[in-house]
């Protein structure tokens, strides 16, 4: 999502001052909305020991909420990777009936509250579910497990890829690929050596947005897993549940060490896109 | 979200005949094998609500209508919307403005730091302002004073939305107020136009549909947040409870057939919000071909 935000801004050489007031609000809101609670959270947690701190965060079931969370989103990213660029190319080189629909449906799970998505979620793939029911005989659960929390995380962040591709894919010439067909180069060898290539920084980065909506993900997690400590528990749960514990220490530093990854992986995307933009120049 | 604009270009582009040269096997294939992964990851899912939701007619679901529960669910999500939408539009505005119309080191750094309620997880968001506001909070002892309660109950609703959406009118509009350039703007000022008079009549109709689609993305996030509420607001049923946690609620107490009528209010909220969307794009393409 934070595809835009970053492009590149024609820097004016005349900025007029004639309005002060937008800068005002602007730096007034931050601070008391944005700026304020995060460093309540970092003045909490530099309250903590640094070996309370240590100790808290490298406990047995954080370790297991962030495998649990991370681990998950990273598969989940990779399956995202392979069917977003599949339905992305199959939305701009294809014609198909309800095309127009289907595209539009992409951004349902941008639009849909994740509450929603956890119940229609659970509902679907549970035992007595329509797709949970085929499952079952085959052996796998999905609602309260792990995979349960991997098929929430895949309908939330499902957008992610096909919307970072369709536009290059859109660009993309043709011609280049008949050339290469037409030189001797099989299918496959078309795809990896001659299509991928281009898509690379979009594909990674709508990869990474994917990633980090994950890894964020709560609403429909909750509702769909059993969130059970060293089962299905996710990070973001576990804050939770620290906090209905009255355990403020607890939920301080694990709060902690999400913001900070997701502050990385928020830089990391700010490079990728850097580097696209290097890329497309 | 903006690279969304150019899917109806997609398909002009497609209808304009640009197909490749490919066995028609790949072609069935692929588009087979894409449908069936939405049909089980987006579109049974999404069926799924409207039909558990009037599974048993439309009867027990409009009974639903009859609970104050699920009444004053509704009122307090829609209360929440009123009051969010229209700060983070001024803020949004604002920001973009300040962003694009001024020259400054660390420019992109602030479009970062706008970003940064996206990144961050709904729960960690409901924690800092627990952290700020709570009774053990930084500030909790003097709010105490006052009488002043902000978490369990309606301000915290309110910060914690409004955290969350922060970014979506600002990100929408940045790019369209690029765009627009402040030649016209720069005009109106030299014909005597009052810096109001500029912002009504230039400024706002260059960016009102990129303006209005970030007002209405801020608006399903609002009424759809989950995360960041259900931390500060203590889920008091009658009094602090939305819509969304209506939902969790009554899924947890296996009320399913109230869940579900629930779901249905939030997911036709995501169809209009699809829907508008669509008509925007198409707006902000003939716009386009038009200049």
């Amino acid at each position: 999502m934070a595809v835009s935000s970053t492009q590149p801004i024609p820097v004016r050489k005349n900025p007029k001052f004639h309005l002060t007031w937008p800068w005002r609000i602007t730096i007034t809101y931050m601070t008391f909305m944005l700026f304020l609670p995060v460093a309540a959270l970092f003045l909490r947690a530099a309250t903590v020991s640094p070996a309370e701190f240590w100790q808290i965060a490298t406990s047995p079931v954080a370790l297991s909420a962030y495998d649990v969370t991370f681990v998950t989103a990273i598969f989940v990213a990779s399956v995202n990777a392979v069917f977003g660029t599949l339905i992305a190319w199959v939305l701009v080189r294809y014609d198909f009936p309800l095309k127009r629909f289907v595209d539009a449906a992409i951004d349902l799970p941008f639009a849909l509250p994740t509450a929603v998505a956890g119940l229609t979620l659970v509902s679907v793939y549970s035992e007595t579910g329509w797709v949970g029911s085929l499952l079952t005989p085959l052996g796998i659960r999905v609602a309260f497990t792990r995979l349960g929390v991997g098929v929430a995380m895949l309908f939330i962040s499902l957008p992610f890829v096909v919307r970072s591709l369709q536009p290059v894919l859109q660009e993309l010439d043709i011609d280049v690929e008949e050339a290469a067909w037409s030189l001797g180069a099989s299918r496959i060898q078309t795809f990896w050596r001659v299509v991928l290539p281009p898509l690379l920084p979009a594909l990674l980065t709508g990869v990474a947005l994917g990633f980090s909506r994950a890894v964020g993900e709560y609403g429909s997690i909750v509702i769909i897993a059993s969130n059970i400590a060293f089962k299905d528990l996710i990070a973001s749960v576990l804050i939770f549940q620290r906090l209905e514990q009255y355990d403020y220490a607890g939920a301080t530093v694990i709060g902690t060490v999400l913001l900070l990854i997701s502050l990385l992986i928020l830089v990391g995307i700010n490079l990728l896109q850097a580097w696209r933009r290097r890329y497309e120049v | 979200m903006r690279s969304n604009a150019l899917s109806s270009d997609v398909i002009a582009q497609n209808k304009a005949g640009s197909q490749t040269k490919e066995a028609p096997w790949v072609k069935i294939a692929l588009i087979g094998i894409a449908i069936t992964y939405l049909g089980l990851v987006l579109f049974l899912p999404a069926i799924n609500v409207f039909i558990q939701a009037f599974r048993n007619g439309v009867g027990p679901f409009f009974a639903n209508f009859s609970d104050a529960a699920f009444i004053n669910a509704i009122q307090l999500t829609v209360l929440i919307a009123l009051i969010v939408v229209p700060i983070n539009t001024v803020f949004g505005l604002c920001a973009a403005w300040a962003i694009t119309r001024h020259k400054f080191p660390g420019r992109a750094l602030v479009v970062s730091i706008i970003d940064l309620p996206f990144a961050v997880s709904p729960v960690v968001a409901g924690l800092m302002l627990i952290l700020l506001y709570g009774r053990s909070g930084w500030l909790g002892p003097s709010l105490e004073a006052i009488n002043v309660r902000i978490i369990f109950a309606l301000p915290a609703m309110i910060i914690a939305s409004a955290f969350i959406t922060m970014p979506f009118v600002a990100r929408e509009v940045i790019p369209v107020l690029e765009e627009a350039g402040t030649d016209q703007e720069e005009a109106a000022k030299t014909l005597g136009a009052k810096d109001w008079q500029i912002f009504w009549r230039v400024t706002l109709p260059n960016i009102r549909w990129g303006l209005l689609y970030g007002v209405i993305l801020t608006n399903a996030r609002v009424m759809g947040e989950f995360g960041a509420v259900s931390v500060v607001s203590g889920n008091i049923i009658r009094k602090t409870q939305t819509l969304p946690l209506y939902v969790e609620e009554a899924y947890k107490q296996y009320e399913s057939q109230a869940a579900f009528a629930a779901s249905v209010l939030l997911a036709c909220l995501a169809l209009v919000t699809l829907v508008l969307k669509e008509i925007l794009e198409r707006k902000t393409s003939i716009k386009d071909v038009e200049e």
